[in-house]
């Protein structure tokens, strides 16, 4: 190491500038300018892209949820479909059966999932399953859910439901003219709400003591943080999040299903999105969103029209999950904390030099 | 009145035999060392004493409750905390970011949260550091992050596992005055695992010797050096390394 | 998997392992005869549950051979491949490719479909697993994952979604003391059992196996014996592809060919993994066979159900009461 370096590193570290003291704050001021930014969008854009805009805020919502759980928590989750599935189907057949409206439906939604998310987390926890064996008993739980309601008359079966059509429009039946702004701006309110949950989490006592506890459980321990309780906290908020997006895409498709509510693709797509942003960081699903949700509409584009040389794979699928896939591969080679992560790495390294 | 009581305590590993039937007291107050050749014990008690492990048989009493068998976090917030052997810091989180998670459970309050950090890690010597992340941490300072964090936690009972190895000669004194400090200023008990003879001596009111998973001898310093069982002990084993590691 | 808590006792091996592997196997014999029993009674037809219980049983060969390679995998490298049922679905599509341009019986594809999975291996694990990129287990699941939606989307748009089928030359119905098996499922059975008894030969007494072994109970030791841990590790990887490309041209006149035909196989082979002991490659062949039997007595069971519903709550029971297996030994 030369004179020069030395004496920069012995500098930067007496200088080192405190941290401030709620960082919170700056990141509710981001959010808040990013979601007036939005407001306008659907006005703007059209309405095809619009959909594509709705599309990545359901990604948001989902790799929010998955975030919290497997990101801050550090509990590897592969099976968030579970909690998607159950908001999804709890708003709907609380709507088709009961009448419901599907904002109390999302509520009921939310409280299910976090239930079950604390059943299936107190079971892995109590019998003291990490790591691999946690990845593959939460993806049991999922498969499972999507079996019983594949076979359950009560819920229609693999039939699933439909939402049934109103006349004209009802923001508390949450329905509106196809293509209207007002299912962007709903989107826009829960995705936004998603986020600054997580932002609240995060810096709160409880979610400190959430990543002090991935850190290292028993250290964290030995300083007095409660570890069952935080566990079940984090799975309990990570589930009622994810549930939103079910019960607002269910909404916004005007159908559910047990594959498209149970699938595994559910939850390699909140998986996906939360990793290319950025894992366990604040706007790093933001960023994961907007990527992993406008592909499938860039590669249908692509697919539809196809250049010269592509032109074999006219009217074919699956392009968009190839590339996803092969982003997910990159970046967990290349820059395993995401898009996000990376970024504010390398910015925050040169603003101490 | 005996502030920490160990009586019976048995714990076995697949036969093995890693504490039998010990028996401990401490008073409030006190500065208790505990020695003995490497895997007699040391740290296997300090997992049961601190709800880590559970033990087999036996019970740990604290101020005057049975916390056998307890969760480690319920132990330390009745007051009882502890050092790893093996540095174990919160990866992701600067040294202050460490230090103020151990002391938010009895504090809250953005701003007095962080005035509490900031107050222990100038009390032990981290100040330079308490923006940077623990991991850029070298040997001597995680060793000191370790004490900081378990003094955050406001503790009555202190248990320090080898916090001076690792150190240089030069870079013990220090640590040495703060754990005397600790008893004069705040009446902290201390127990403390320590292959250093020199800091044992100084420091300790009593001590514990282990072999074998068994009470070997108790008493003042001068006693247990000159106790043959405890020569017995040491006898054969090689100079221990850590007393110039 | 690490222990958390730092311990100055040294660790110690427990003395009588066979007898509490044999008295493990005894109770679970006992499971199973007390499970077809009950199906007995539920049914009340004994044909129809003999004739589960030796379906259940050929299937479950096939099952084995898929969960050895991944155990292998996972018993050496520590990985979970997610992308095992992906690789399994390439090796499907390769042998159906083959038998489409030659006429080769299926079988025989397997001189194709083995030693192509094997180089899909040793790339894969070249390529995207080893070095430090793909160090850490999230690293490793997420990486697993990619490369399964990877290859799976990319039979999709290079063959589309519709089924493909290859039928067995010469296919015959046997009677098996009253329950009627296809020729093909008794085959692909027999040729998976013997597969499973030549890669558990090649284990125990080949010098590679010798390696593999070692490597596995012990890297750092193994490479300061000389062994190189990096080959070692690749060929290990290399050889879990190829069981994968075995059983594909032993199932694939069993099976519709689909792009995500993988999805299915892989689910069950992680249960019949974790049920057999992560990493017991006799264990997973056991499971195999347990896990056949589970599927087809779900559907005397629970009517209706699907076949799988079984099978995963045998998998959460097994993952809370007995996370290292039947046949493990508790770390």
């Amino acid at each position: 190491m030369t004179d020069t370096a030395v004496e920069s590193r012995r500098e930067a570290r007496s200088a080192g500038p405190a941290p401030p003291l709620r960082p919170q704050n700056r990141q509710f001021a981001v959010l808040a300018v990013l979601v007036l930014l939005a407001i306008p969008l659907p006005l703007i854009l059209p309405s095809a892209q619009g959909a594509v805009a709705v599309r990545i805020l359901i990604f948001l919502i989902m790799a929010v949820g998955w975030n919290i759980m497997s990101g801050f928590g550090g509990m590897f989750s592969f099976g968030h479909a579970a909690y998607f599935g159950l908001g999804a189907y709890t708003s709907a057949y609380l709507l088709v059966e009961h009448g419901v409206s599907p904002w109390v439906g999302m509520a009921a939604g939310m409280v299910v999932a976090a239930a079950v998310a604390m059943v299936i987390g107190y079971f892995s926890f109590r019998y003291d399953l990490k790591g691999a064996y946690f990845a593959l008993a939460t993806f049991a739980f999922a498969e499972m859910l999507r079996l019983v309601t594949t076979s359950s008359d009560a819920v229609n079966g693999a039939v699933g439901y439909q939402v049934p059509l109103i006349q004209g429009s009802s923001v508390w039946q949450m329905q509106f003219p196809a293509g209207s702004p007002a299912y962007f701006w709903i989107a826009l309110v829960l995705a936004g709400g998603a986020v600054a949950l997580s932002i609240l989490f995060r810096h709160s006592p409880a979610g400190r003591y959430v990543v002090a506890i991935r850190d290292d459980e028993l250290a964290a321990a030995s300083v007095g943080a409660p570890v069952m309780r935080h566990k079940l906290l984090t799975v309990a908020l990570s589930g009622a999040i994810t549930a939103v997006a079910g019960a607002f895409y269910t909404q916004y498709y005007l159908f559910i299903d047990p594959q498209l509510a149970f699938g595994s693709s559910v939850s390699i797509e909140a998986i996906v999105t939360a990793v290319i942003g950025g894992i366990g960081t604040i706007w790093g699903p933001v960023v994961g969103a907007v990527i992993v949700g406008s592909l499938a509409d860039v590669t249908a584009t692509l697919l539809a029209t196809p250049p010269e040389f592509l032109s074999f794979l006219q009217g074919r699928s699956g392009l968009d999950v190839i590339l996803y896939a092969v982003m997910l591969i990159l970046i967990v080679r290349l820059m395993p904390k995401g898009i996000f992560g990376t970024l504010a790495d390398k910015f925050s390294e040169r603003r101490r030099r | 009145m005996s502030l920490l009581e160990l009586s019976g305590v048995d714990k076995k590993f697949r036969g093995l035999h890693a504490l039998s039937d010990v028996e401990m007291s401490v008073s409030e107050g006190e500065i208790v060392g505990v020695i003995g050749p490497n895997g007699a014990g040391k740290t296997t008690l300090f997992n049961v004493i601190c709800g880590a492990l559970k033990p087999d048989s036996g019970s740990v009493r604290f101020a005057g409750t049975d916390v056998t068998g307890r969760k480690p976090e319920t132990i330390a917030r009745r007051g009882m905390v502890r050092t790893f052997q093996l540095m174990r810091p919160f990866a992701s989180m600067t040294v202050a970011e460490n230090v103020s998670l151990a002391a938010q459970h009895h504090t809250r309050g953005a701003e007095r949260l962080r005035d509490r950090a900031m107050e222990v890690v100038e009390r032990v010597g981290l100040e330079e550091w308490a923006h940077r992340p623990a991991t850029e941490l070298p040997t001597a300072g995680l060793k000191r992050l370790e004490l900081a964090r378990a003094l955050a936690a406001r503790p009555r009972v202190l248990l320090l596992d080898e916090v001076l190895a690792g150190l240089l000669p030069a870079e013990r004194e220090p640590v040495l005055d703060l754990l005397a400090e600790l008893r004069e200023q705040d009446g902290t008990t201390l127990v403390f695992i320590e292959h250093i003879m020199a800091a044992v001596m100084r420091l300790s009111d009593r001590v514990l010797v282990l072999d074998q998973g068994a009470v070997l001898a108790t008493g003042t310093p001068d006693e247990v050096t000159a106790d043959p069982r405890v020569i017995d002990a040491y006898l054969g084993e090689e100079p221990t390394p850590h007393a110039d590691a | 998997m690490t222990a958390t808590i730092d311990t100055d006792a040294p660790e110690t091996r427990a003395p009588s392992a066979t007898l509490a592997v044999l008295k493990r196997a005894g109770v679970v014999g006992a499971l199973v005869a007390a499970a077809i029993a009950v199906a007995l009674i539920q049914s009340g037809s004994g044909i129809v549950v003999w004739q589960s219980v030796v379906t259940g049983l050929l299937t479950g060969g096939l099952y084995g051979l898929i969960a050895m390679g991944l155990t292998l995998i996972f018993g050496v490298l520590d990985i979970v491949n997610f992308a095992h049922g992906a690789l399994l679905a390439v090796a499907m599509f390769l042998s159906f490719g083959v038998v489409q341009a030659t006429g080769l019986h299926p079988y025989l594809t397997m001189l194709v479909t083995v030693p192509a999975l094997f180089l899909v291996g040793v790339l894969v694990h070249r390529g995207l697993l080893s070095g430090s990129g793909g160090a850490t287990l999230e690293n490793q699941l997420l990486i697993t994952l990619g490369l399964s939606l990877l290859l799976e989307n990319g039979l999709l748009l290079f063959f589309g979604a519709e089924p493909k089928n290859v039928g067995l030359p010469g296919e015959t119905h046997l009677d098996v003391f009253g329950a009627v098996v296809a020729g093909s499922r008794l085959y692909a059975f027999a040729g998976a059992v013997a597969l499973g008894l030549v890669l558990y030969w090649m284990l125990q007494h080949t010098r590679l196996g010798t390696a593999i072994r070692a490597v596995a109970s012990n890297g750092p030791g193994a490479e300061l014996v000389g062994i190189n841990v990096r080959r070692i590790h690749t060929l290990t990887f290399a050889i879990g592809a190829a069981c994968a490309g075995a059983a594909a041209a032993l199932a694939v006149p069993l099976l519709s060919v689909t792009p995500t035909l993988g999805e299915q196989f892989n689910i069950t082979a992680f249960v019949v993994v974790v049920l057999g002991g992560m990493g017991n490659v006799v264990g997973a062949l056991v499971g195999g066979l347990l896990i056949g039997l589970v599927e087809q007595l779900t559907t005397i069971y629970l009517d209706g159900q699907s076949s799988l519903l079984g099978v995963f709550v045998v998998f959460v029971l097994v993952l809370f009461l007995r996370p290292q297996g039947l046949f493990g030994r508790r770390t």
